[in-house]
């Protein structure tokens, strides 16, 4: 809690936890300390639902550079499948 | 100092005790065996939680002969691995500030009330414990000791407040009633150097008995032994004068 930098949404999808599958209510996004990922600080998402308790949790660790990366990444898979019409 | 030929021995358990508002939580109690009399130390854990390097931690300081109880700030956001609550409470932006404090005191008056302390009782801590520790100092009567180790956020920009921390921990500085350790990496981003200069220098304006110490080639945590920011000499001396500052006001 360092940074305070955090910001939580609302979505909709499925994640897997050690327990399984589960369905996701919320991601929180964060630029804290990591548990795991070599760095001072990450930017860290955890895909949760809070009505199962702390547990239900998929978590990522990325650097700074690696998240915008993957924001990109995304951003261009949606583009390429709206202009495929998948995306409806 | 354990010598060889002396018997030595600890209890480590979990056991409850009365935190803010008088709510029962969880928390992490390593003692000497013996009579005593101990000086007692409470130890705060960091933001990732109340873990496996804290219980360390709380037995270190037994094994070094304090009775030490590591309350859990995260107790009332549920129960899991403490790095699914520690993820949680962060998603919340922290603990609040006052239930916090309110959690140390509690720790504080639970050792204060077992018939084999001294009648000394410290306060330690780390990353955003080190910032509850100096918080607690400042707010609470009875501690006679406190040591901040690399604890972000104790001097806060006024955009930087929330209603959970409403007020930078600096502003309590003259309240500070006990001699405070600070021991911080040079290459720390939080706190910076320049925000440990802040804080020296409004300890000092106070009139208050401080030592600082600031260890090149060391950032945030460099204590963590699991983690790439483990700086061995430093850790070693830090540790080293942690002992020695406590051993000088609470045996």
């Amino acid at each position: 809690m360092c940074t305070m930098i955090v910001e939580k949404i609302k979505i909709d999808g499925s994640g897997k936890s050690r327990e399984g599958w589960f369905s996701l209510e919320q991601a929180n996004v964060s630029y804290d300390h990591p548990f795991n990922a070599p760095l001072e600080h990450a930017l860290n998402i955890d895909f949760v639902n809070e009505t199962q308790g702390p547990g239900a949790r998929v978590a990522v660790e990325l650097s700074a550079e690696a998240a915008r990366a993957l924001v990109e990444t995304i951003q261009a898979v949606l583009d390429r499948a709206e202009k495929g019409g998948h995306i409806v | 100092m354990v010598q060889t030929d002396m018997y030595e021995g600890m209890l480590a358990e979990t056991v409850t005790m009365q935190g803010a508002n008088n709510e029962t939580i969880n928390a992490y109690f390593a003692r000497p065996l013996g009579p005593g009399p101990f000086p007692a130390m409470v130890i705060i854990h960091h933001m990732p939680g109340w873990d496996e390097w804290y219980r360390e931690a709380t037995r270190r300081f037994a094994h070094h002969g304090y009775a030490a109880l590591s309350p859990d700030l995260y107790f009332r956001a549920g129960h899991g691995t403490p790095e699914d609550v520690a993820a949680k409470v962060r998603a919340d932006g922290g603990v609040a500030d006052d239930q916090a404090v309110g959690d140390i005191a509690g720790a504080m008056h639970t050792l204060r009330s077992l018939p084999y302390i001294n009648g000394k009782v410290g306060v330690f801590g780390t990353c955003s414990g080190g910032r509850h520790a100096f918080l607690a100092a400042c707010r609470v009567q009875g501690f006679d000791a406190v040591v901040d180790c690399w604890g972000g956020g104790v001097v806060m920009a006024p955009e930087d407040l929330t209603p959970q921390r409403p007020v930078s921990p600096i502003e309590y500085t003259a309240d500070l009633t006990c001699p405070i350790l600070g021991i911080f990496g040079d290459d720390d981003h939080s706190p910076t150097p320049e925000q440990v200069n802040q804080h020296e220098a409004e300890l000092l304006k106070h009139g208050k008995t401080y030592e600082f110490h600031r260890y090149p080639d060391a950032g945030h945590g460099f204590f963590y032994y699991h983690r790439p920011s483990y700086r061995q000499a430093q850790a070693v001396d830090g540790w080293q004068k942690i002992f020695a500052f406590l051993e000088k006001y609470l045996q």
